[in-house]
């Protein structure tokens, strides 16, 4: 049996071999690329000058807070459609997950068309509150909240649809309100959920670019973001431009490395 | 105080709909096959799943009546023991039992304290802190009662309370359970598939049928008076319907066939007799006035020390042996045979 197991995995077919190694390549030889041609001799110079290190913060805080708004709003979104017995479940689901397919400078349009100075909404924020989001920081924020939430969303949901309701009713039948259950028992099983989701939501507010440029615009120190810098950079400053990838590369290790067990370990 | 409901649920082709009282203190036990809507029954009380029609009322309380009232679960005063006790896996065996209270506004010391009153009542004082996963299922199942028991609800509603466990531990944890709910001064409800579960813990009986009550009573009444082959199969008797006319009862056409009884009775009535009653001859007994008819071998189990012989026939009848006899008439399927019972084994009753 373990011979014949043995004998069978050797004759892998080369039409299959061949593509698959190339494809292992095309995915990895970039990355290696990145780093053959860091300058490692001033890489810590370069990380904490003004420049990359003000990006640098900028994304960190910018990526924290959009994934704060997506906890905020998205776990109770995620409920709702979990859980709630709403008409129309369906089209909802999938509306909330157009930004995911949605590419990134499209959903920078629409949020201008209603968040800009002259937006269906930003008009009334203008003259109501004197509020102006586009070209702001929280701009930023906005903007990577809106591409970021559905990882949270369908995460969230995913994990609330796993989640035995029978427990919700224990607790009901023990006199506890939606709310007291929700915090006590729903949530407390659904932790490794809402984690995986606000990991990846992270990550993707951390590395937005489209929806970024086109309602936040570019200005250094403001809404200058990691992926806007390197992009920038890559015309002036090459070498900024690889140790800013090369951050990025690092911090999406490391989110891959902390979501290993729900992401890459075999399905068994 | 007296809990009244007429449960009507429609659930798609089935529904259920029954009548139940219980006074307090009462044990009432709702008893029936799986898919009778015994577990429906029990949801519509705790107010998870929403009257078609009927009402729920505990004295002048109104719990559910549509269209008009409907009690959220949480705002019922309930205890539930569900069938695999659902108890929340992150907390402690005292958090769980205090859960209700907290959940109720109790100050937390407060609710710890009598989290920890009850559960030395039902014997786990060693056990506060151990989580849902440590404990045994005998164990599961004691902090379940003590949680639902803890918020001293009018109604207590026991989902196959038992159903979990093995048999060993079951003897036990019944025993047991049956000295709580003699304590308990509320309205219980047990719903099981078990008659032994029933006759021990309940007072009353309820047996349901595809949705619908085939037969109440006190459990010793039950034992003794089937009216459904489903309640004769649980209390393990034979039972037939027939019209009688003095000591003669000619049976239905189901089962077909005559037996002589000792009391004589008019009209249609229920005629039943245990299995031990049965005996069997290898050939016609004769010249008694028991009753006698010829009988085939259907099929043969053991059972515990007595081997059970089913005999089709007219009519068809269960009969319990020993092993002895067994190996004396050689016992083997499609084998003819002659059953006899006495006229005074048979019970008799008006359907």
């Amino acid at each position: 049996m373990t011979t014949r197991a043995r004998a069978r995995r050797g004759r892998l077919p080369v039409v299959l071999a061949l593509p698959a190694l190339v494809g292992l390549a095309f995915l990895v030889v970039p990355l290696a690329g990145l780093l053959v041609r860091a300058p490692w001799s001033t890489l810590g110079e370069q990380l904490f000058s003004g420049e990359v290190g003000q990006a640098l913060t900028l994304s960190l805080v910018c990526a924290s807070l959009a994934t704060l708004v997506c906890l905020a709003l998205g776990v109770p979104l995620a409920w709702l459609l979990a859980r709630g017995d709403l008409p129309g479940r369906g089209v909802l689901r999938a509306l909330v997950t157009v930004p995911l397919v949605l590419p990134p400078v499209v959903g920078g349009v629409a949020l201008l068309l209603v968040l800009g100075r002259r937006g269906i909404v930003g008009q009334y924020l203008d003259q109501w509150f004197g509020i102006s989001l586009p070209f702001t920081t929280a701009g930023v924020v906005l903007a990577e909240a809106f591409v970021a939430m559905p990882f949270l969303v369908i995460s969230v949901e995913g994990a609330l649809r796993g989640a035995d309701v029978r427990y919700e009713e224990a607790a009901a039948t023990l006199g506890a309100s939606r709310w007291l259950t929700f915090r006590r028992v729903t949530l407390p099983s659904i932790a490794p959920g809402v984690v995986a989701g606000t990991v990846l939501c992270w990550a993707r507010a951390l590395g937005e670019f489209g929806a970024t440029i086109t309602f936040a615009g570019n200005f250094p120190g403001r809404t200058t973001t990691m992926p806007l810098a390197v992009y920038l950079a890559l015309e002036t400053d090459p070498g900024a431009a690889i140790v800013l990838s090369i951050v990025l590369l690092l911090l999406s290790v490391t989110v891959l490395v902390s979501l290993r067990d729900r992401w890459i370990a075999t399905p068994t | 105080m007296t809990l009244h409901a007429q449960l009507v649920v429609d659930r798609g082709s089935f529904r259920l709909d029954l009548d139940l009282t219980i006074a307090p203190g009462q044990v009432v036990a709702l008893l029936g096959p799986n898919g009778a809507g015994k577990t429906t029954a029990l949801r519509a009380l705790a107010g998870l799943l929403p009257l078609t029609s009927g009402h729920i009322g505990l004295d002048d309380e109104v719990w559910d009546r549509p269209p008009a009232s409907f009690v959220s679960p949480e705002h019922r005063p309930i205890g539930v023991v569900f069938q695999d006790y659902l108890l929340f896996n992150r907390l402690t065996a005292l958090d769980n039992v205090a859960f209700g209270l907290r959940a109720r506004g109790t100050p937390r010391a407060q609710a710890r304290r009598r989290a920890r009153d009850w559960l030395s009542t039902v014997g786990l004082d060693d056990h506060r802190d151990a989580r849902p996963r440590a404990l045994s299922g005998g164990q599961a199942q004691r902090v379940a009662l003590a949680r639902a028991l803890a918020t001293d609800p009018g109604l207590l509603l026991l989902d196959e309370p038992l159903a979990a466990l093995d048999a060993s531990t079951r003897v036990h944890i019944r025993a047991e359970l049956g000295r709580h709910l003699g304590a308990y001064p509320g309205h219980t409800l047990l719903v099981t598939h078990d008659p032994l579960d029933a006759m021990v813990l309940a007072d009353h009986l309820v047996i349901v049928e595809d949705g619908a009550v085939v037969q109440e009573g006190p459990p010793a009444t039950v034992a003794r008076r089937p009216r459904t082959d489903y309640v004769a199969q649980l209390v393990g008797l034979n039972l037939y319907r027939g019209v009688a006319e003095d000591t003669t009862v000619v049976l239905d056409a189901g089962s077909g066939g005559t037996l002589t009884i000792a009391e004589p009775a008019t009209g249609p009535v229920h005629v039943a007799f245990p299995p031990a009653a049965v005996s069997l001859h290898p050939e016609h007994p004769g010249g008694s006035p028991r009753n006698s008819w010829a009988v085939t071998v259907a099929g043969i189990e053991q059972h515990a020390h007595t081997v059970r012989v089913r005999l089709d026939g007219t009519p068809p009848v269960l009969a319990d042996v020993t092993p002895a006899t067994v190996a004396e008439l050689r016992l083997t399927p499609g084998m003819p045979l002659h059953a006899t019972v006495k006229a005074t084994e048979i019970t008799t009753y008006p359907t």
